[in-house]
């Protein structure tokens, strides 16, 4: 299955790249710097599907007690937590040469850092915690809070950046997409979306695996 | 009125016992004097500018301490194995979480005034014209960190790295609330009217509701051994 | 009990208990120490969750359903449950009303009477004595009426006085129908109201006799006798 996802996802990844490098249309106001959106979008949308995995796998856990959704959760976390990296990593690149700094306090980027943080403590304290079924008692419950404190994160951090400054003009393409790189950033999300699963399946094996010699 | 009763007799026998042993009250209180000269010392003798941050720095100085406060709150209980006892109590344990969250609301609220006090003291600052503004921000914001905080505190309490690992996972959690909290002290200190920060407000009691109730459904979870 | 097995992580403590109680009968648990006589109380208790088997109290599955279960049980373990800074007095009122049956102050005073701390019932509990603080305990214990008693080594740390008192309330408990499972280290205080003895060696009972008829004597020797040769 697991293999499947994968070779799935190389191919999803190879039409990306082409999407993304040779089909879509260079950018006017940017350059060729705009195409790491390619993979900046893609990645942070996924990191989004990953933890509502983890939200849906917590609640699926602590209601069953069955230990598949605890792992599934753990692996999704872990996926979800590189993929924000990648995302916060990827938003640094392109301001770079587009703002001229690695970083700003933009609504965007802040509540995907903040996001990064609660995930990390997830994994933080999974790693403290010798005893596998305390371990995914407790951190069933941080998903979940800190799940349903996405949407709370984001409205506050977007009034905290607009009520001050005028909208920033930081956003990525106008409202309307040019064909081209609607359809690259799509292709590149379903890629992700794949390559996350692929993640995920490759992890979940390896934690039961895990769990099989420590039994 | 059992539930309400069990609920009760948690947060009573909290305050006693704080009332006797003065442990963390006065920790708290000291931690907030140091506070206080730690902003002073770092942030230079310019009074426009510490007053100008004042909203920020007194949140700062809340959460500073709370952190302290709530990390302790299961401690109690783990002395004698008071911890089985409350696993054990027959009936919906929640009662026991929102007695728990009732009593540091509590012991948080009395270290806000009086750091709220402090600082109009030391930074010649008025707030008397804001008391009735902040009397609604600091509860609705200090209920927003004693509810997470509290259920925080029950995983840490097993952990040996609590110290760390408490704020690691409670402050991002409580981003939107310290957001929420810092602008609306910042309107109330500034005398403008609360109506002018509502949508704040708004997210403020939204995120407390929100908390209590992924609290009291998810507390029990976290109860057992 | 049926087939219980506890492990934590790889050390399997409890390896396949087969163990009942009866109304109005008191089984006395012998075992080394670490043989896991408290882990079968504690999971008996529904604190500790098995790693497989069935623990039946009062008819409630403990696995299942740990809060129909716990709704007959009484615990005493080795923590006194006692909140340092609070009156004798004080845990009691907490305890029975955290229970869900509020006592009102006679049948509190009448609970500490009974444990002959009543006029110790306004101090703090800080200030009182090991055997104290487990007479609070016992006392914490019974108000809450349970019909099924685990207790672990209660008779430790008990003066003579105190431990005739337990002895004969425990008896009272049994008359009226009530199960105790206890374990003990001693074959003379206490074991006077045992009707049986389990013997825990090797992760299960390795002996469960009744005590009338071989004497504490006799069980003595079975015991020494069973754990001396392991599993």
């Amino acid at each position: 299955m697991s293999r499947i996802l994968g070779w799935l996802a190389a191919l999803g990844l190879a039409a990306g790249m082409i999407m993304a490098f040779g089909v879509a249309p260079r950018e006017v106001t940017q350059g060729n710097v705009q195409r790491i959106m390619y993979l900046h979008v893609p990645t942070v949308l996924v990191a989004y599907l990953a933890f509502a995995v983890v939200f849906v796998a917590s609640i699926a856990y602590l209601w069953r007690r069955d230990p598949a959704a605890d792992r599934l959760a753990h692996a999704s976390a872990e996926v979800g937590v590189l993929f924000t990296g990648l995302t916060i990593a990827a938003g640094a690149i392109w301001g770079k040469p587009t703002w001229g700094t690695w970083w700003t306090w933009d609504a965007r980027l802040t509540s995907v850092a903040i996001l990064f943080v609660m995930y990390l403590g997830y994994l933080l304290l999974r790693g403290m915690i010798e005893d596998g079924e305390r371990a995914a008692r407790y951190s069933a419950v941080v998903g979940i809070v800190a799940a349903l404190d996405i949407p709370l994160v984001h409205f506050s951090v977007y009034w905290w950046r607009t009520l001050h400054q005028p909208p920033s003009m930081l956003k990525p393409g106008p409202a309307s997409m040019p064909e081209g790189i609607l359809a690259a950033l799509l292709v590149n999300v379903a890629a992700f979306a794949l390559l996350y699963a692929y993640f995920v399946a490759k992890r979940v094996i390896v934690l039961r695996r895990e769990e099989e010699v420590l039994a | 009125m059992t539930y309400a009763q069990r609920a009760f007799i948690v947060l009573w026998k909290d305050v006693v016992t704080e009332r006797r042993s003065k442990a963390t009250l006065n920790a708290l209180l000291f931690f907030s004097l140091m506070l206080l000269f730690l902003f002073q010392f770092t942030l230079g003798g310019d009074r426009e500018r510490l007053v100008s941050a004042l909203p920020g720095l007194l949140w700062l100085g809340f959460v500073l301490s709370g952190l302290v406060g709530l990390g302790r709150t299961f401690l109690l209980e783990r002395e004698n194995d008071c911890w089985d006892g409350l696993l054990l109590t027959p009936g919906d344990k929640s009662a026991i979480y929102l007695g728990k969250v009732a009593g540091n609301l509590l012991l948080m609220l009395v270290v806000e005034v009086i750091l709220l006090a402090l600082f109009a003291l030391f930074f010649n600052v008025d707030v008397a014209r804001a008391l009735p503004a902040l009397s609604l921000v600091l509860p609705l914001g200090t209920v927003g960190f004693a509810a997470v905080g509290t259920l925080f505190a029950v995983m840490t309490a097993h952990v040996r790295a609590r110290e760390v690992l408490f704020p690691v996972l409670l402050l991002p959690v409580e981003v939107p609330v310290l957001l929420a909290s810092v602008k609306a002290t910042e309107a109330a200190l500034a005398g403008e009217p609360l109506s002018a920060v509502a949508p704040w407000l708004q997210l403020l009691v939204a995120a407390d509701v929100v908390y209590l109730v992924a609290g009291v459904l998810t507390f029990d979870a976290l109860l057992e051994g | 009990m049926r087939g219980l097995r506890k492990a934590f992580g790889r050390h399997l403590v409890l390896d396949g208990v087969d163990l009942d109680v009866g109304h109005g009968e008191a089984v006395a648990l012998l075992g080394a120490n670490g043989a896991g006589k408290t882990t079968l109380l504690r999971v008996a208790a529904t604190l500790v969750r098995p790693t497989s088997g069935r623990v039946l109290v009062g008819g409630a599955d403990g696995g299942r359903d740990p809060e129909a279960a716990r709704r007959h049980l009484g615990f005493l373990g080795h923590g006194t449950w006692l909140y340092e800074d609070l009156t004798a007095y004080e845990n009691l009122r907490f305890w029975a009303t955290l229970g869900g049956r509020p006592a009102s102050a006679s049948a509190l005073r009448a609970a500490l009477a009974a444990v002959e701390l009543e006029r110790w019932g306004d101090e703090r509990v800080r200030q009182f004595s090991a055997g104290m603080k487990r007479r609070v305990s016992i006392a914490r214990l019974l108000i809450a009426q349970p019909r099924v008693l685990l207790l672990d080594e209660p008779f430790t740390g008990l003066d003579q006085r105190s431990a005739k008192w337990l002895e004969e309330h425990l008896q009272a408990f049994k008359s009226a129908g009530g199960a105790v499972l206890m374990s003990t280290h001693s074959f003379g205080r206490g074991f006077g109201v045992a009707d049986r003895a389990a013997i825990l060696a090797g992760g299960r009972i390795a002996a469960d006799v009744a005590v009338a008829s071989l004497g504490s004597e006799g069980v003595r020797r079975l015991y020494e006798v069973t754990v001396e040769d392991g599993p």
